[in-house]
C-alpha cells in the first residue's frame, strides 16, 4: 500500500462515493414520502386515523398527502380491490413518477381476504408490485406506521449503483399482465377457511 | 276498486306484509292500476330485485317493493318466471323512472330482460364481462374463468368505457376532446377485450 501523504489531523473519514450518494438520496426519499391514498373500504378509516393528530404519520415525513398520483411517492391501497378497479389502480400506479413504492394495507388488499369470490382481486400484487404488506382486518394505525417504517428501512437499502437494488419501472408484459398466468392462479388459490368452498359450488 | 280481472294469481301475507303474485303478461297493467287508482296510490317504487331458489323446479321471482307515501302502506308484487321459459318481463320504467337502475341491476345479476327499458345494460359488472350473471345459482362462487384470465380481462378493460358520454358529464364538451379520447368514448361500452396474443 502506497502512502499518498502525511495526514496532520485525525478528523477525517473515508467512504465510497457511491455510499455517500446512496445515503443522501435514500435518506431524503425515505424521510419525505408523499402518500397517495387509494382507500376503497374500512381500511381507509384506519388510514385516516393514522393521518390524524393522535397517530400523525406526518411525524415520519408524510406531511403532505398527494391526492394526485403525479406528486406521490407511495401508493397505499387501503381496502379490497374489485376487478372493476384493477385498471384504475394500475393507471394510478403508472402515473406516479419514479421512484415509487406500494403499501398493501389490510387482508383484502394483500390476499383478497374474506372476499374469495368472482368480483375481487386476490391480492393487489397481481396488478402492481407491492413493497410492504400490512396484515390486519383492518390494521390498527400502529400497524400501518410499522409498515411505513419498514418501507423506510427498505428504501434505505436501495442503491443507484447496483442493478439488483435499483428501483426500475415495472411495466406490464405484452399480454397486459404483471405476473405469469400460472403465478396469478397460484397466488389466488383459496387458503384458510375458504378451501372448504369448491370452485364450482 | 277491483283489480284488473284475472291479473291477480295469488295473494298471501307473510310477516304482516301483503304479497301478491301477478301473471307476467298482466304485470304492466296491474302496476299501472296500483299506481293510479284512488285508494291504492302506490306512488313510490322502493326496490326491484329477483330471487332464484335452490330448488330447480321453483320458478325465479321478480319482486317489486311498492309503497304508498300517502297511505303509508307497503305492498310486495311478485312475478314468477319459469327458468325453461324466456326470462323477461315488461319494464315498469314508464310508471316509476326510479326503476331504471334497479332493473339494470336485476338484468346484470340475473340475466332477466326488461322489455321497454330505455337503457338496459350492465350496471355493476362492466359491459364486456363475459362470465355470466353472478347471482344465478349455476354461477360458480369464484367465477367461470381462471384468476389469471380474470386479471387479464380486468387489466385490459378501459375504465372510461364503463360510462356513457352523458354519465361522464362531458357530452357537451365532446367536440373539444382530443381525437383519440373521443374515439375511445364513442366505442364506449361496446368495446371488446383483446384476445391474448398467440404464443
Amino acid at each position: 500500500m502506497k502512502r499518498v501523504g502525511e495526514v496532520k489531523s485525525s478528523n477525517y473519514l473515508v467512504a465510497k462515493f457511491e455510499d455517500l450518494v446512496d445515503w443522501a438520496v435514500n435518506s431524503s426519499r425515505a424521510n419525505s414520502l408523499w402518500p397517495m391514498p387509494f382507500g376503497t373500504a374500512c381500511c381507509a378509516i384506519e388510514f385516516m386515523a393514522t393521518a390524524a393528530s393522535r397517530y400523525d404519520f406526518a411525524r415520519f415525513g408524510m406531511e403532505r398527502q398527494a391526492f394526485s398520483p403525479r406528486q406521490a411517492d407511495v401508493l397505499i391501497c387501503a381496502g379490497r380491490l374489485p376487478f372493476k378497479l384493477a385498471p384504475v389502480i394500475r393507471r394510478i400506479y403508472d402515473q406516479m413518477p419514479q421512484p415509487k413504492w406500494v403499501i398493501s394495507m389490510g387482508a383484502c388488499a394483500s390476499t383478497g381476504g374474506v372476499f374469495d369470490n368472482y368480483a375481487m382481486v386476490q391480492g393487489i400484487d397481481t396488478i402492481v408490485p407491492v413493497d410492504v404488506y400490512v396484515p390486519g382486518c383492518p390494521p390498527r394505525p400502529e400497524g400501518l406506521l410499522y409498515g411505513i417504517l419498514l418501507l423506510h428501512k427498505k428504501i434505505k437499502g436501495e442503491s443507484l449503483f447496483d442493478a439488483v437494488k435499483r428501483r426500475e419501472e415495472q411495466p406490464l408484459d405484452e399480454k397486459g399482465l404483471r405476473l405469469a398466468p400460472e403465478t396469478i392462479d397460484e397466488i389466488s388459490e383459496p387458503f384458510g377457511n375458504s378451501v372448504h368452498q369448491f370452485r364450482s359450488a | 276498486m277491483i283489480p284488473p280481472p284475472g291479473a291477480l294469481r295469488e295473494a298471501v301475507a307473510r310477516d304482516g306484509e301483503p304479497i301478491v303474485y301477478v301473471a307476467r303478461e298482466r304485470l304492466l297493467e296491474t302496476m299501472k292500476w296500483l299506481k293510479e287508482t284512488p285508494g291504492q296510490e302506490f306512488d313510490y317504487l322502493v326496490d326491484v330485485t329477483a330471487v332464484e331458489f335452490r330448488d330447480k323446479e321453483r320458478p325465479l321471482e321478480v319482486v317489486y317493493f311498492l309503497r304508498s307515501l300517502k297511505r303509508k302502506a307497503d305492498l310486495r308484487v311478485k312475478v314468477e318466471l319459469q327458468p325453461s321459459d324466456e326470462l323477461s318481463v315488461d319494464s315498469v320504467w314508464g310508471l316509476w323512472h326510479g326503476a331504471d337502475w334497479l332493473e339494470r341491476e336485476v338484468f346484470d345479476m340475473f340475466g332477466i330482460t326488461f322489455k321497454g327499458h330505455p337503457d338496459l345494460r350492465r350496471i355493476l359488472m362492466w359491459e364486456t364481462y363475459a362470465e355470466g350473471n353472478p347471482l344465478r345459482k349455476n354461477f360458480p362462487l369464484r367465477g367461470r374463468f381462471s384468476r389469471a384470465e380474470q386479471v387479464r380481462q380486468a387489466l385490459n378493460a378501459n375504465p372510461e368505457a364503463h360510462y356513457s358520454m352523458e354519465e361522464l358529464s362531458i357530452a357537451e364538451a365532446s367536440d373539444d376532446l382530443p381525437e383519440d379520447m373521443r374515439e375511445r368514448l364513442k366505442r364506449g361500452e361496446r368495446g371488446v377485450i383483446p384476445e391474448p396474443p398467440n404464443p
